[in-house]
């Protein structure tokens, strides 16, 4: 095991976004007289505010300060999002409140190249990300974080170094409660090394058996448990613009960055999405909701991106839309397809659910079907339209021909047809439901040529010269 | 450089068109000397033994098609089911990875019935085939009758400007075996797309058209015109890629 430990030393400043650094300016706590200072930026700090002084008091030392109430809301769903940021580097990410963040990285260690080119790599991400931060790793998650509250950037990889490392860390940042290192610091103990070389019973009487068995998980003597995070199970995104957008097109662009990011969630996740919404919010709180469904789960960027966009012109813009929205419950596990090595209908199996979403998209969900035989002599009722890949009954035997199109409102006649070729084959049915059919069906060739089935009322000749329907075409 | 048909035009530029036998004597490139037998022959003005091969390799090309050869490299083609019909086409039926139109002036000449045998094998082969935007609605005990099997087959409804893009995407996704499109109104330019898509996918395009569209040029590998008869359908081929003998028509037996 390798932790790596990230602390985020100016979390409740960074997570308030405050612009100017220049500027005097601290995060507070409290309410009334009681307010104190919880973090001071560095033009603040300058002027002489500290933590844990009472507002009043820096706001003599700095009359230009500016104060800001604790948003831990906002820290917290900080810390989140660097939990999920992690995650693409560890499956064990821990949360420790409120600024503090685990990843076991030793299992990712040979993926990436050692630690020294993993800790470029996050130091390389972190630093884009804007929010100060102090990184260290060891062998216990504990001895990580008291790294991480000494100095940036220690690395103590091996265990057998990390006694004699530990040693040297000053009381302050060991992680032990407040009163009990003042107590210890009282008895003139500096230094964690100091705590190790005392005998284990005397030092369990003065600062109980919590605080030993804290510094026994320091060094690795005891196991450490600590809550592994998860990626939450929904999605939510939302874009505001600075003006309305009324055309679908311009749209398009947010609408892909979206996407690409709700991708590279998914793919963090190894998950997929099934169904998605999209909401374009209106300037009177009026809301335009987009359900975009596929049949199997997908991840891939660039076709849900076509999918989405494919449903997107499909809605006419009653007004112009001040925010994109997307928002996914429905998250999934992916499942590859699995396929033999030889099989030769590789690019079917492949293409095939992403054209039938493609067409979905576009045409409407009701725009494909399947067909299927029925068991029932009456022509229009002897087919349906089914679901696609429904497996469909057999059909009856027929040894009559049939006609490959069929009419769905039978059209009469004009006069008698030229030729009658086969017939007639009665077909009497329905008696049951209302749909009783006595019909004497003939295949017969029409003036131009043409072959149409045809049928007379049951009871009239062959030869009749009116009366003829056509229900379909030899096509 | 190389024209696949020898029915596309060729610019008139007063030479021999491409097809037309080699000329037999050709300016030799310029090599540097080399002993033996080469020199000698370049003396005299004979291509190089060299120049021969190279000449051979690109007539081998499957696109180029000599007059004098019988008939054009067996392209890749689905069997029609009907014997007189696949002698007639060069590959012996319907091409792959092309569009075949059908002409008709009227439904019920039998048009449809044209594929049936075709759409067995792919559907018995588990590919699927689609049918976009149908006049009517495809009758599945006689679809079912012939041998289609109907789990393979998707019907898709689209509206007029619709058709051709689902028709595209169709053909250009390569996992479909036959698309059949029924468009009574396109144009040269929209059958051009389609045909590059069918040829992109591998896919055998069907394009059922009015007769009244046999005037115009199309770029479709494969044009039919099919006439009912008083003993069954009679097929003419009016254009056919990689054979040079004019319309020819086809009895199918009833």
């Amino acid at each position: 095991m390798l932790w790596a430990c990230l602390r985020l030393v100016h979390l409740p400043l960074d997570a308030l976004h405050a612009e100017d650094a220049r500027h005097p300016h601290v995060v507070v706590e409290g309410s009334g007289p009681r307010r104190h200072v919880v973090l001071a930026n560095e033009a603040a700090a300058k002027a002489g505010a500290r933590p844990g002084q009472p507002l009043a008091g820096a706001q003599l030392l700095c009359p230009r300060l500016a104060a800001t109430p604790r948003d831990e809301a906002a820290e917290r769903q900080a810390l989140e999002a660097f939990a999920a940021w992690a995650y693409r580097y560890s499956a064990d990410v821990s949360l420790a409140a409120p600024d503090t963040l685990f990843l076991e990285v030793g299992a990712s260690l040979s993926l990436f190249g050692g630690w020294p080119a993993l800790e470029r790599r996050m130091r390389g991400e972190l630093d884009r990300l804007g929010f100060a931060y102090a990184c260290a790793c060891a062998p216990t998650a504990a001895a990580a974080r008291v790294f991480a509250r000494c100095r940036d950037g220690i690395a103590v990889p091996a265990a057998g170094a990390l006694q004699a490392a530990l040693a040297t860390a000053p009381l302050a940042a060991s992680g032990l409660a407040a009163g009990t290192v003042d107590t210890l610091q009282g008895m003139g103990l500096r230094v964690l090394g100091d705590l190790f070389r005392l005998p284990r019973p005397e030092l369990a009487r003065r600062i109980g058996q919590a605080a030993l068995d804290h510094l026994d998980r320091l060094r690795g003597l005891l196991p450490e448990t600590l809550p592994r995070w998860q990626p939450p199970a929904r999605y939510e995104r939302r874009i505001e613009f600075c003006y309305g957008i009324d055309s679908q097109r311009a749209l398009a662009f947010p609408l892909q960055r979206m996407i690409r990011e709700f991708a590279l969630f998914l793919a963090t996740r190894d998950g997929g999405t099934q169904r998605f919404e999209l909401r374009l919010e209106h300037e009177d709180g009026a809301c335009t909701r987009i359900e975009v469904g596929l049949l199997a789960p997908q991840r891939d960027a660039a076709s849900l991106f076509d999918l989405a966009r494919a449903r997107l012109e499909r809605v006419a813009l009653a007004a112009p839309v001040h925010a994109l929205a997307l928002h996914a419950d429905d998250l999934p596990t992916l499942s590859p397809l699995h396929r033999d090595l030889f099989d030769m209908n590789r690019r079917e199996q492949l293409d095939w659910p992403a054209l039938v979403e493609r067409l979905r998209a576009r045409l409407g969900d009701a725009a494909l079907h399947g067909l299927a035989c029925v068991a029932d002599h009456r022509p229009g009722r002897a087919w349906r339209f089914v679901s696609l890949d429904a497996k469909s009954p057999a059909p009856m035997p027929v040894r009559a021909p049939r006609p490959f199109w069929l009419l769905q409102r039978p059209l009469p006649l004009r006069g008698a047809p030229q030729r009658v070729i086969s017939g007639p084959e009665r077909i009497e049915s329905g008696w049951w439901d209302e749909g009783d059919r006595r019909r004497d069906y003939y295949v017969v060739e029409v003036r131009g040529g043409q072959r149409a089935w045809a049928f007379l009322e049951s009871g009239s000749p062959a030869d009749a010269a009116a009366g003829w329907t056509v229900h379909g075409w030899f096509a | 450089m190389f024209t696949s048909s020898p029915f596309e035009p060729l610019p008139s530029t007063g030479e021999a068109p491409a097809y037309a036998s080699p000329p037999l004597v050709r300016t030799p490139l310029p090599v540097p000397p080399a002993p033996g037998p080469d020199i000698a022959s370049r003396r005299v003005g004979l291509p190089s033994r060299r120049d021969d091969a190279a000449l051979a390799d690109v007539l081998g090309h499957p696109a180029i098609w000599r007059r004098g050869s019988a008939r054009a490299k067996a392209a890749d083609a689905l069997s029609t089911g009907f014997d007189a019909l696949d002698a007639a086409l060069p590959g012996g039926g319907w091409p792959c990875g092309a569009l075949s139109e059908i002409l008709v002036d009227a439904d019920g000449n039998g048009e449809c019935s044209l594929l049936l045998p075709a759409l067995a094998t792919l559907t018995a082969a588990r590919r699927r085939v689609a049918l976009v935007a149908p006049p009517y609605v495809p009758y599945a005990p006689a679809l079912a009758a012939a041998g289609v099997d109907l789990a393979q087959l998707v019907h898709i409804d689209a509206a007029a400007p619709d058709t051709h893009w689902s028709a595209e995407q169709c053909l250009r996704a390569g996992c479909c075996g036959a698309v059949l499109n029924w468009l009574p109104r396109t144009d040269y330019r929209q059958l051009r797309r389609l045909q590059l898509a069918a040829e992109t996918g591998g896919t055998i395009g069907f394009v059922f058209r009015p007769l009244t569209a046999a005037r115009e040029t199309s770029p479709a590998a494969l044009r039919l015109k099919v006439v009912a008869g008083a003993d069954g359908a009679r097929v003419e081929i009016l254009k056919c890629r990689g054979r040079f003998e004019s319309a020819q028509a086809v009895r199918l037996s009833a």
